[in-house]
C-alpha cells in the first residue's frame, strides 16, 4: 500500500470506522442477500426439475437467485446504491468518493474513486485469486504423477482442472488491465481520472464477488466441464456448475465495464494535443484490449444466461435431446474466446514496447508499424474462432477461410515481434528484472506462435487438437505471455505505485527460477500431446510417466518461484520498506516524472507532453553530402 | 575504425545454426515422429508435421539468432551510466521485407494446408456433408463403421452387415473406412491415435472422417473431449488385420451379438439423445 499522509486531525476509534459503506458491510449483506435469494427460490420451486442437481438434494433456482442477491448486497453493502439514491433524491452530482489520502488505509477496502487506489485493489485482489489458481494447478501436477492410482477421485481432479483454468481466465484477463491500466493510462493520456470512475470501481468489485461465487463451487461438489463449460455436459452438473455460469456472467460484466470505461478514457480525456500518433505503445495495448473486452465479453455473458435459462426455466438452447443444439455453445462460447484469447495477449505487447525503449535507450522502433500490428490482432480475432472446431463436425465448407484467418493473424503479431527486434537493434542494452522478464516474452511467445502453426492448419490439428500439445501451446501464450509481462509490469511499475524497492536478489531467483521451470514444464507437454496424451484426463498410458513426472517437478518449482515472489512482495513492501527513488529506470515517460507517491489528482498542473513519446537516444547525424559539414 | 556490419553476421549465424538445425530436424527427427505411418492418412500428418518442422525451425532460428546477438553484443557494458543508443525510429525497406515474407510463409502455410485438407479429409472430422473423400484404393466400396459414443464407452456398428454393433473394432487392410462418430449423450470425441483419425462425437450428429489402411496394426482409441466424470477412463483399442480375418471376425461377432441386437434400435445415421433432465 502507498505511504499515508500523515494526518494530524484526531482519527475516530476503529470500531467506529468500521460501521459504514465497506467490506465488512459488503459481506455481512452478501451473506444476507444470498439467506434471502435461497429462501425465495425454494418457494419457488420446492422440487427442481434438474434432474442431477435435485439427485444432489440442490436447487439449481434457488441457488442462481442466492447468488444473484448476495452479489447486489455485496454492491450496496459497499456503497454503490448511494450515490443513484442520492441524486434520485435531488442532491447534486458529485464525482469523487474516498479520494483523500486523510481517510487512511481503509479507503482499500470500500468504494474508492481514486484511479490508483482501484489499481492497488486490483493488484492484491487478482494476485490473491492467481495463487488459488495457481495452488490448483499444482494439485493437478500432483494427481498427474502417476498413471492410475490417485491422490484425489475423478470428481474432485475435474473440479480442480476447472477451477484452476476457470479462474486463471477469469480473473487473470484482467490483470494488466485492471491494475496497470487503471494506474497509468489517466497519467500516460494527461487526465486526472478516469471517465466513469464509480464504474472503474464497480468493475473490481464484482470482480471479487465473482471470484468469490466460484469458490463456492466446492460446496455444492465442483464442476466437470472444465474452463470451456461444454454442454449438453454442464446441463448433467450439479449447482456446482451454477456457480461456474454465475462466476463467468460476472466476470463478463466487469471486463465489458472495464473495457468500455477505459476506451471512453482513452478516446475522450486525452489532454488537448495528445494526438493519436504521441500516445504511449501501452495506452495503444490497452485501447485494442478495451474493445476485444466490450464486445467479446457480452457475447459470453449471453451463452451464459442460456445455460442458467436452460437449468432453471426449463429452456433447451443447448440440450438437443429436445431440439438444443451442443454446436451453440461451441460457438458462441468461442466467438468470445477467441478474442478473449488475444484479451490476454495484447496488453503484453503493450508492456513489452513500453519497457523495451527504456532499457535499450533508444525510441520504439516501427511505432506505426507496432500500432498497425495490435489493430490487425484485433480486427481479426473476431474471425477465426472455429479453428476451435475443425474437429467437431460442423459444416467443413468454412474450414480453409479459418486456416487461412487464423494464419494471416501471425503477421500482425510479426509486426510486434518487428517493432521489438528493431528496438533492440544497436541499442545499449541494460540488463534489469523488467527486462529479463520482456526478453523471456520474446522466446516463450515465440514457441507459443510457432507451435500455433501445428494447430491452425488442419491436417495437423487432426493430431494436435485436444491433446497437451493444444494445452502447452496456450501456456506457452498466456502463461508465457501474460503472465511473464504481468511480472515484468510488477517489478517495472510497483516500485513507483507503492514508493519502496523489490528486494533485488529475491527478484532474480523469482525470474530464473520460474523462467527455467516455466519451459521445463510446458516443453516437454508438447512431445506429451504428441504421443497421444489428451487434455484433462485423470489416468494416461504408464509409457508417459516419465514425461509426466519430469512435468510435475518442473511445476513445484514454479511453485517454490512463485513463493519466492510473494516473500519479496512480503519482506520488500510491508517489512524492509526500503524507498524507491522516483525514476529508478531514467525513464522519460510521464508517470516516472511525478513524485513518489503520486500525489492523489495526480498534476498540480496539467504536464506538456514531447511530441514523440520515446524521445531517447542520440540523433543520428545525417549524412554529409556538401562540404562544410563538419566531419572529417 | 571499420564499421561491423551486424547484419551480415546475424545472416551468417543464422545460417551457420539453422542450415544444420533443419537437416536434422527434417531428415533424423520429423520420420519418426507421431503419429507414424500405418494407415495413409496418417503417414499424410507425418509428411505435414515435417514440413512444418522445416518451414519452423529457420523461422524460429531467425528471431532467436537475432535476440542472442543483440543482447550479447549490444549489451551496456557500462550501466553505472546512462548513455543513449542511436534514434532509429524504423527502416522503411525493413518493414516492406518483413511484410512480404511474413504474407508469404502464411499464404504458403495456408494452401498448403488447404490443398492436403482437400485430398482426403487428413483423417478430420468433416460433418454430415464431407468436402474431401479420398478414393478407395482398388475402386473397392468404402467399409462404414459407425462410432457410438456414450458415457464412458465406445460401441461400433457395421451397417453393411446387418448393423451389427460390437464393443471392439477390427478393421479390414488396405481398405477406405467411412467413420460414422455420433454420440448419444455429450460431446466425446473419437480419437484413434495410430490411424490417424480425429472426429468429435456430437448427440444428433453424424461425423464422417475417412482412413485408408494399410498393413496390419493394434490402435488405441481414446476420447478426446471432456465428457464428465470418467473421461480418463474412455479408451479402448482395436486391430487392423487382413481382410480374411476381418471377415471370420465379423461373422463371429454377427452370432454372439445376435440376441442383443434385436433389443437394439435399428441403424441409423443418428440416434434420438437421451435428454439430460427430466421434462417439464
Amino acid at each position: 500500500m502507498s505511504a499515508i499522509a500523515v494526518t494530524t486531525t484526531p482519527k475516530a476509534p476503529l470500531w467506529r470506522r468500521l460501521i459504514g459503506f465497506n467490506l465488512l458491510t459488503g459481506i455481512v449483506l452478501a451473506a444476507g442477500g444470498y439467506i434471502l435469494g435461497h429462501f425465495i427460490g425454494d418457494h419457488i420451486q420446492g422440487a427442481n426439475l434438474n434432474y442431477y442437481s435435485t439427485e444432489a438434494g440442490q436447487n439449481d433456482v434457488a441457488v442462481l437467485l442466492g447468488y444473484f442477491l448476495g452479489v447486489v448486497g455485496f454492491l450496496v453493502g459497499l456503497g454503490f446504491a448511494n450515490y443513484p439514491i442520492s441524486r434520485m433524491l435531488g442532491h447534486p452530482p458529485t464525482l469523487a468518493e474516498k479520494e483523500s489520502a486523510e481517510e487512511g488505509g481503509l479507503r482499500y477496502f470500500s468504494l474508492s474513486t481514486d484511479h490508483k487506489v482501484v489499481a492497488m485493489q486490483y493488484l492484491v485482489g487478482i494476485g490473491f485469486f492467481f495463487f488459488i489458481a495457481g495452488l490448483n494447478a499444482m494439485l493437478i501436477r500432483t494427481e498427474l504423477l502417476q498413471p492410475n492410482s490417485h491422490v484425489f477421485g475423478a470428481n474432485q481432479y475435474l473440479t480442480l482442472v476447472g477451477m484452476h483454468g476457470t479462474m486463471m481466465m477469469g480473473m487473470m484477463t484482467s490483470s494488466i488491465l485492471g491494475p496497470f491500466a487503471n494506474w497509468l493510462v489517466p497519467l500516460m493520456i494527461g487526465s486526472r481520472r478516469m471517465a466513469f470512475p464509480r464504474i472503474e470501481a464497480f468493475t473490481f468489485w464484482i470482480l471479487m464477488a465473482a471470484g468469490s461465487v466460484l469458490m463456492t463451487t466446492i460446496v455444492f461438489g465442483g464442476f466437470q466441464t472444465g474452463w470451456t463449460g461444454y454442454e449438453p455436459l454442464g446441463a448433467q452438473g450439479t449447482a456446482g456448475f451454477d456457480a461456474y455460469l454465475a462466476f463467468f456472467t460476472l466476470v463478463g460484466i466487469s471486463m465489458c465495464l472495464l473495457g468500455f470505461n477505459l476506451l471512453a478514457t482513452v478516446i475522450v480525456m486525452r489532454r488537448p494535443g495528445m494526438t493519436w500518433s504521441r500516445v504511449s505503445i501501452f495506452v495503444w495495448g490497452v485501447i485494442t484490449t478495451a474493445f476485444l473486452m466490450m464486445l467479446a465479453s457480452p457475447m459470453l455473458a449471453a451463452a451464459l444466461m442460456m445455460g442458467m435459462m436452460d437449468r432453471t426455466i426449463q429452456t433447451a438452447f443447448f440440450d438437443p435431446g429436445y431440439g438444443g443444439s451442443s454446436y451453440l455453445w461451441q460457438n458462441l462460447f468461442w466467438v468470445f474466446g477467441h478474442p478473449e484469447v488475444y484479451i490476454v495477449a495484447l496488453p503484453g505487447f503493450g508492456i513489452v514496447l513500453e519497457m523495451l525503449p527504456v532499457f535499450t535507450r533508444k525510441p520504439l522502433w516501427g511505432y506505426r508499424v507496432a500500432v498497425a500490428g495490435m489493430l490487425g490482432v484485433a480486427f481479426l480475432s473476431w474471425f477465426v474462432w472455429q479453428h476451435h472446431l475443425f474437429m467437431s463436425g460442423i459444416d467443413a465448407d468454412l474450414r480453409p477461410f479459418y486456416m487461412l484467418s487464423t494464419e494471416l493473424i501471425s503477421i500482425p503479431t510479426g509486426f510486434i515481434f518487428l517493432s521489438a527486434m528493431g528496438t533492440l537493434w544497436r541499442g545499449r542494452i541494460r540488463f534489469t528484472v523488467p527486462m529479463w522478464f520482456c526478453l523471456a516474452w520474446a522466446f516463450n511467445f515465440l514457441w507459443g506462435g510457432i507451435s500455433g502453426v501445428f494447430l491452425s492448419d488442419v491436417p495437423s490439428d487432426v493430431l494436435t487438437h485436444g491433446s497437451f500439445f493444444s494445452m502447452a501451446h496456450f501456456h506457452y501464450t498466456i502463461m508465457g505471455g501474460l503472465v511473464f509481462t504481468f511480472f515484468a509490469a510488477i517489478y517495472y511499475w510497483v516500485p513507483k505505485m507503492t514508493g519502496f524497492k523489490f528486494n533485488e536478489l529475491l527478484s532474480k531467483i523469482h525470474f530464473w527460477s520460474l523462467f527455467i521451470a516455466f519451459n521445463s514444464t510446458f516443453g516437454p507437454l508438447f512431445a506429451v500431446g504428441w504421443l497421444g496424451q489428451p487434455r484433462r484426463v485423470v489416468t494416461y498410458p504408464a509409457f508417459l510417466q516419465p514425461l509426466n513426472d519430469w512435468v510435475s517437478a518442473s511445476a513445484y518449482v514454479i511453485g517454490l518461484s512463485m513463493l519466492v515472489f510473494l516473500v519479496n512482495v512480503v519482506w520488500s513492501l510491508l517489512f524492509k520498506r526500503e524507498p524507491a527513488e522516483a525514476n529508478p529506470w531514467h525513464s522519460k515517460s510521464i508517470e516516472f516524472q511525478l513524485p513518489t507517491p503520486v500525489p492523489v489528482h495526480d498534476f498540480d498542473r496539467l504536464p506538456v507532453f514531447d511530441p514523440d513519446p520515446y524521445p531517447y537516444g542520440e540523433p543520428v547525424p545525417a549524412p554529409v553530402y556538401a562540404s562544410g559539414g563538419g566531419q572529417t | 575504425m571499420k564499421e561491423v556490419n551486424h547484419f551480415r553476421r546475424v545472416v551468417l549465424w543464422w545460417l551457420a545454426t539453422s542450415i544444420p538445425a533443419t537437416l536434422i530436424v527434417v531428415l533424423v527427427l520429423a520420420p519418426g515422429m507421431p503419429p507414424g505411418n500405418a494407415t495413409t492418412e496418417a503417414s499424410g500428418v507425418t509428411v505435414d508435421n515435417t514440413l512444418f518442422l522445416g518451414i519452423s525451425v529457420p523461422v524460429s532460428f531467425a528471431v532467436l539468432v537475432f535476440f542472442i546477438y543483440s543482447l550479447i553484443v549490444f549489451r551496456e557494458r557500462n550501466p553505472s551510466v546512462v548513455t543513449e543508443g542511436p534514434a532509429l525510429r524504423g527502416h522503411p525497406g525493413v518493414q516492406l521485407w518483413w511484410i512480404v515474407i511474413t504474407i508469404g510463409v502464411v499464404l504458403f502455410l495456408t494452401a498448403y494446408g488447404t490443398i492436403r485438407l482437400l485430398q482426403d479429409g487428413s483423417g478430420g472430422g468433416q460433418g454430415p456433408n464431407p468436402i474431401a473423400a479420398p478414393d478407395p484404393p482398388h475402386g473397392a466400396k468404402p467399409l462404414q463403421v459407425q462410432v457410438v459414443a456414450q458415457q464412458w464407452r465406445f460401441d461400433f456398428r457395421f451397417p453393411s452387415y446387418g448393423g451389427v454393433q460390437t464393443s471392439q473394432l477390427e478393421l479390414p487392410t488396405n481398405t477406405l473406412i467411412e467413420f460414422h462418430v455420433t454420440s448419444l449423450d455429450v460431446i466425446h470425441e473419437f480419437w484413434a491415435y495410430q490411424l490417424g483419425v480425429k472426429a468429435d462425437a456430437n448427440p444428433g450428429v453424424d461425423n464422417i472422417a475417412y482412413v485408408t489402411t494399410k498393413g496390419p496394426l493394434a490402435f488405441n482409441v481414446r476420447c478426446g473431449e471432456l465428457c464428465g466424470l470418467w473421461h480418463g477412463y474412455m479408451f479402448n483399442s482395436g486391430r487392423v488385420v487382413p481382410k480374411t480375418q476381418f471377415a471370420t471376425w465379423i461373422a463371429q461377432q454377427q452370432r454372439t451379438f445376435a440376441p442383443i441386437q434385436k433389443a437394439l434400435p435399428p441403424y441409423s445415421r443418428t440416434y434420438f439423445p437421451e435428454p439430460q433432465r427430466r421434462g417439464g
